[in-house]
């Protein structure tokens, strides 16, 4: 152990931990970002004294073709699909752990059992992370393969006997490798195969608009991953790193799993959306009462309250510029306006806000559902935008509904409510909305952008 | 042996603890730059590949670890800099503008 090194590296972890801490507030975000990445800059150069390293080609061939890459995706990347840039960063982070046990094992080949058992993990946790998220990232990129679209949950009968048994395969791989590490290598290569085709079998049955649960889990496999290669080499910074990603992975997956009122196992094994009900759709229908662009503008006109909900459909229609546009409007208008954020609105945690601070909506008109809902009487329009389970009004009355108990944005108690929306299809869930039934609900029919560029010419022309 | 297995169990432990403390305080508006920010951290992995890539080892190792210094360093540089990218948009309200 170099004193020099592991000196750097404490204070790489100190820089890290630093760097989350300011992440606690968007004014300060920016330097913390900066400063872990200084953090892990020392952390590199450090290593590169480490005196087992005496071939510098591969390793600057390696970081320069990363960097070119990494550049480029992120500069290049949209924000609207920016969770499929964090999916596929995921998979790569599991990856690097997955080739950094293997490469070990393959120079040492005689491992202890304790290393063994080290590089197990990481192997395995790595395959599965980078599977898993490749499949995320193509359930996000909405691939179709035939006539199957790939973002739809994926189930078939006895699923979860066949996901069992490949968990027992792989620990009894596993355990043969472990035994014997040495001798062990066709088991090694098995286990690869296996932690593939487990992430792969683990994502599949998940849909759409259950992104952010798995984003966040596999973002804590990919710090797990990082923390096990940690042991495997024996080095302390991999593990405080991992564990600090692992730790925000897990926070946030639950933080997901609360704003749905649904356990982790619901979401992983239920194919939640795949079925369709027909049951109570019969009895929840009325009539809806459709409004037009003119007569919508004379609504806001009138309000001195408006609260926008926006949803994954805002994110499709890439309306946040449109909506950004009418709500300083309204301001002008003399009208307060908030945008009231789900938190599981997108495909990702906090993409909602990443889209409207691209279209330059200041964060602190950016309010959580619990801050609107104690004076949602007192909003003279709600507009929804692009959303449909997370206003549904049955997760709060009706008992027998799926997505009873989730915690929604309580629109429906507004003074007038706008759902903007393309057509009567049900949402995700695949549950009628008694929302567009209620008396002061109105429908505005129409592609969002375009819904939203007619009432700022309305407000212009005025 | 085990007294660096208790030595590195000693680490996660407080270290898991760490993470709690500090991620369960930011805010929900930048959950979107905590996952990218933290998929740069996770990158960190770069470190284990930097030594597999340049060590004198079996050729399959320094193959492996070259391409796990690739996809890390992507990892990293991509990380920090969409996030970067993303957390100079959050602006506050100008005082003015009213």
């Amino acid at each position: 152990m170099n004193i020099g090194i592991e000196s750097v590296y404490i204070v790489s972890a100190l820089m890290f931990g630093l760097g989350l801490k300011l992440l606690s507030s968007p004014a300060t975000a920016r330097r913390g970002n900066m400063l872990s990445a200084l953090g892990m800059l020392l952390a590199v150069v450090a290593t590169l004294f480490n005196q087992e390293i005496i071939d510098f080609r591969f390793i600057a061939g390696g970081i320069v073709l990363g960097s070119i890459i990494g550049v480029l995706a992120a500069r290049l990347i949209a924000m609207t699909a920016m969770p499929e840039m964090v999916a596929l960063l995921n998979g790569f982070g599991g990856i690097a752990s997955l080739l950094v046990g293997w490469a070990e094992y393959n120079s040492t080949m005689a491992p202890t059992t304790f290393t063994a058992v080290t590089i197990f993990l990481a192997v395995m946790i790595g395959g599965v992370t980078f599977s898993g998220s490749i499949i995320a990232w193509a359930k996000l990129k909405e691939f179709w393969i035939g006539n199957f679209g790939i973002s739809k949950a994926f189930v078939f009968k006895g699923q979860q006997v066949f996901n069992s048994l490949l968990v027992l395969a792989i620990l009894a791989c596993g355990a043969l490798f472990m035994m014997n590490p040495g001798e062990g290598y066709q088991y090694f290569l098995v286990i690869i195969a296996l932690a593939f085709l487990l992430g792969i079998m683990a994502v599949m049955p998940i849909g759409g608009a259950d992104m952010p649960v798995v984003i966040s889990l596999l973002n804590a496999y990919s710090g797990m991953a990082a923390c096990a290669a940690g042991f495997v080499i024996h080095n302390n910074i991999l593990i405080v790193a991992g564990s600090l990603v692992g730790a925000s992975g897990i926070i946030l997956t639950n933080i997901m799993c609360k704003a749905m009122n649904r356990s982790l196992g619901n979401v992983l094994f239920s194919g939640f959306g795949s079925v369709v009900t027909a049951a109570g759709s019969g009895s929840e229908q009325g009539e809806v009462k459709p409004v037009s662009v003119s007569d919508a503008y004379l609504l806001l006109e009138a309000a001195s309250s408006v609260v926008f909900v926006p949803g994954y459909g805002l994110a499709v229609a890439q309306a946040q510029h449109a909506v950004h546009e009418l709500s300083q409007l309204l301001e002008a208008n003399g009208c307060e306006v908030r945008f009231a954020i789900h938190p599981v609105a997108g495909r990702m945690p906090g993409h909602m806000n990443v889209l409207l601070a691209e279209a330059d909506v200041p964060y602190d008109e950016l309010v959580e559902p619990d801050d609107v809902n104690p004076l949602i009487e007192t909003v003279d329009v709600c507009m929804v935008v692009g959303a449909n389970d997370v206003v549904n009004p049955s997760a709060r009355d009706d008992e027998t509904s799926s997505i009873y108990g989730m915690p929604i944005v309580e629109v429906d108690r507004a003074r007038v409510c706008i759902v903007m929306k393309r057509s009567m299809a049900a949402g995700f869930a695949g549950i009628q909305n008694p929302l567009f039934f209620k008396d002061n609900t109105r429908m505005l029919f129409g592609d969002a952008k375009a819904s939203l560029q007619g009432l700022v010419s309305e407000f212009k022309h005025d | 042996m085990t007294a660096e297995f208790v030595f590195l169990a000693f680490i996660l432990m407080l270290s898991i603890f760490l993470g709690f403390e500090l991620i369960s305080k930011v805010p929900s508006t930048l959950h979107t730059p905590l996952m990218s920010g933290s998929n740069a951290i996770s990158g960190i992995t770069v470190v284990g590949a930097l030594i597999a890539a340049g060590s004198e080892s079996a050729e399959l190792s320094v193959i492996l670890g070259t391409a796990a210094v690739v996809f890390a360093t992507i990892n990293v540089v991509g990380g920090y800099l969409v996030t970067n990218r993303m957390l100079a948009m959050f602006k506050k309200k100008e005082g003015g503008k009213k």
